[in-house]
């Protein structure tokens, strides 16, 4: 046996395989070792969607402008919804991008366990894969819908005050891991309980009336102003229209709210996940 | 944990998997029954309680799929599983390759492990087929720079070279086989656990295979093999395990674990003539029609698994079509009980064509006249097929088992070697005929 060998045995890695009991560590640093898989589950999904549709990456620009359109017309002028005044187009396109993007990750998250359980029942990965790639396989149509965004902005003259808008991208990830939060939770409990796919479609069409998408949040007083950014898209959404619009206030201690909202989500959603891991492979 | 010694690479401890009779129907159920069996519980609890029982399913409902399994690989060592189907051998790759837990129980394993337990596991049939090699690669654990430098390898080991841009949906069953399983074959853990991936594709192919998987034993990489090919077990294992009821009742040399193997199967495998519910093989992909029976029957139809030498065989072969068809031929093989393919009877080569339909199952009498078979144990094996090429609609893997029986009753083993036992008619040669034989020649 070689030299080269016997120092290859000495750092090999040993397995223990053993019953799963209560609660499972996330195992972040597995996770991180198949990255490489992440990322071609990712780009098999772009890749396959962009693909398919006749489309392509239409859909992710048509979708979200039919909205505000659909919006622009029921709110901003038939009901003349205050808009901090802003054109109300605009007003609703800055918070239809982050919610297309979130609602997207969610439910596709939350079907992609059993969406992929014939991977789950014949070849180990760490299952936090699945739902992770999901809402990042959202980025390139968000990505697509922003260069709308920039249009928009020449077209009303309305430029970003400052610096901030470098802060986007917190922002969009505070949407990701809200979607991967929820998704972690309606991934894992589809995997049992059928029917959970009805109710996200029924809970995102709350959820987004729950969220400032077609009106200003200054609606609300304080406290429940603040009380409001539980939900976190409430914090990712005037973050959004703050960082990029450059009007109002910073949302301050709102996004503090919304933060540590999203990430109670995303650590409960891991744990019930990791938790419901041992009975994936039985059931799906 | 109990030590383990440096060359222990894989050390399995009283391992056990319990699966819940019915754990399938969980999966339908809906939320809102979910959210009221969770009302429902405490009250259940109570009652349990009350009734002095333990809460919970009892006892009944359980299968061990695995119960109490131990045993040490060593490095370097190509260890075969074999066994009945439900003997446990998928349950337990699946336990060892983390993809479901077990129940009781632990297992130990060192060094990196790559599992074949389907091939194509992933292939997407919008991507091309060198889109597929790295998805596919990236699936069984390679690094994108892994399948960089085996690439060419790998579509070279396929034979797809023409086609690796071309999106695999339009590629014909073998070749995504081929391909699937290229990428597989050039996976190099520090230990193999492989699942019955031999069986696919069509002989030259299946020969190949076996080939690669010799490679890797040589290579000194541990294996582990679940198959029901006894010729590649024996060939690539130098020791065994036999599984029955999800334990490991015999752990010794493939030679002798083969052996015991195959008196067990001989034994209870002539009573069954029931098919329609036998595992089908691998390269099976379509359900249009399937076998239901299978038998060997004699003068009176009456089913039999034993035959007299120079015996006429009766086949009785029935199917159900699911579909209308036409076009339909049968084909066997008959085998010796170490894989020696004695011959191979297509029904296209006698322009014998069925047309089958839903209404009525298909029958079929198929008789071998003048088979003068060695007397000794023979294997069957079943096919039908629409299309001449491609893979077949339906495929049985020795169902029947019949046995030859000695020319001398009272034998109940026979002597020398060979397929054939030919008629023959022995005479003492006496003077005179030892002069015609002279004369003629």
């Amino acid at each position: 046996m070689s030299a080269d060998a016997q120092q290859s045995h000495a750092t090999e890695r040993e397995i223990i395989i053993k019953p799963a009991q209560g609660w499972i560590p996330l195992d972040l640093r597995e996770l991180w070792d198949y990255r490489e898989l992440l990322f071609y589950m990712t780009w098999r999904d772009i890749t396959v969607r962009y693909k398919q549709t006749l489309m392509g990456a239409t859909w992710a620009i048509l979708q979200p402008v039919a909205n505000m359109v659909l919006f622009s017309i029921i709110f901003g002028r038939l009901a003349k919804m205050d808009s901090e005044g802003l054109p109300y187009p605009l007003f609703s396109y800055s918070a239809v991008l982050p919610w297309a993007f979130f609602s997207g990750g969610l439910s596709r998250s939350s079907g992609s366990l059993v969406g992929n359980s014939n991977l789950i029942k014949k070849v180990y990965f760490p299952r936090l894969v699945v739902p992770l790639s999901a809402v990042i396989t959202g980025l390139p149509d968000f990505g697509l819908a922003f260069l709308v965004v920039i249009g928009m902005m020449i077209y009303y003259g309305i430029y970003p005050a400052s610096l901030v808008v470098l802060l986007l991208p917190f922002f969009l990830l505070l949407a990701a891991i809200t979607a991967l939060g929820v998704g972690l939770w309606f991934s894992a409990m589809n995997v049992i309980y059928r029917d959970t796919r009805y109710i996200i479609s029924f809970l995102l069409r709350f959820w987004m009336y729950a969220t400032p998408v077609v009106y200003s949040s200054k609606v609300l007083d304080e406290p429940w102003r603040t009380l409001y950014a539980v939900n976190p898209m409430v914090g990712v959404i005037e973050g959004f229209r703050w960082a990029l619009l450059g009007q109002g206030d910073p949302p301050g201690f709102m996004l503090f709210v919304s933060t540590v909202a999203a990430l109670v989500i995303l650590i409960s959603g891991a744990y019930y996940f990791r938790r419901m891991e041992k009975i994936f492979a039985d059931l799906s | 944990m109990r030590d383990i010694d440096r060359d222990t690479v894989i050390d399995v401890v009283k391992l056990s998997k319990r699966y819940r009779i019915g754990a399938l129907q969980i999966a339908d159920k809906s939320l809102g029954e979910g959210l009221v069996e969770a009302l429902i519980q405490p009250f259940r609890l109570v009652y349990s309680v009350v009734r002095r029982n333990r809460p919970g399913p009892s006892e009944d409902e359980f299968i061990w799929a695995l119960k109490d399994v131990s045993f040490q690989v060593q490095r370097g060592e190509v260890v075969g599983i074999i066994g009945h189907n439900g003997a446990g051998k998928s349950t337990l790759l699946k336990v060892l390759t983390r993809i479901t837990f077990p129940t009781e129980g632990y297992a130990r394993i060192r060094g990196r492990v790559g599992s074949l337990l389907e091939v194509g596991t992933g292939f997407q049939g919008m991507l091309t087929g060198r889109e597929n090699t790295y998805l596919n690669g990236a699936f069984l654990g390679m690094t994108k720079s892994e399948i960089d430098a085996k690439f060419d390898e790998i579509v070279e080991f396929s034979g797809v070279e023409k086609f690796i841009d071309t999106p695999v949906r339009h590629y014909s069953s073998g070749m995504y086989l081929r391909l699937a399983f290229a990428v597989a074959a050039h996976l190099e853990p520090d230990i193999l656990l492989v699942d019955e991936v031999l069986a696919v594709g069509d002989a030259a192919f299946q020969r190949k295979c076996l080939g690669k998987m010799k490679d890797v034993t040589y290579e000194g990489r541990t294996v582990l093999f679940v198959s029901h090919n006894m010729l590649a077990i024996q060939q690539l294992c130098e020791r065994a395990l036999l599984m029955e009821q999800g334990g490991v009742i015999m752990d010794n040399t493939a030679a002798s674990v083969i052996d015991t193997y195959l008196k067990m199967t001989d034994d209870d495998q002539g009573e069954t003539t029931d098919i329609a519910h036998a595992e089908r093989h691998p390269s099976v992909t379509r359900d249009d029609i399937r076998f239901t029976r299978f038998t060997l029957v004699d003068d009176e139809g009456i089913f039999t698994n034993r035959v007299k030498y120079g015996d006429t065989l009766r086949f009785y072969i029935e199917a159900r079509s699911k579909i209308e068809m036409d076009g339909l031929t049968i084909a066997m093989q008959i085998e010796t009980r170490d894989q020696f393919t004695v011959t191979t009877i297509l029904g296209e080569e006698y322009d014998v064509e069925y047309s089958a339909s839903p209404d009525e199952p298909l029958r079929v009498r198929l008789d071998l006249d003048h088979m003068t078979l060695r007397p000794g144990t023979y294997r069957v094996t079943i096919l039908a097929i629409r299309q001449r090429i491609g893979l077949p609609d339906d495929r049985v893997e020795n169902p029947l088992v019949f046995e030859v029986l000695p020319l001398r009753s009272e034998d109940s083993l026979t002597l020398g070697r060979g397929l054939l036992t030919p008629k023959v008619s022995w005479r003492a040669v006496t003077p005179e005929l030892a002069h015609s034989v002279t004369l003629e020649s």
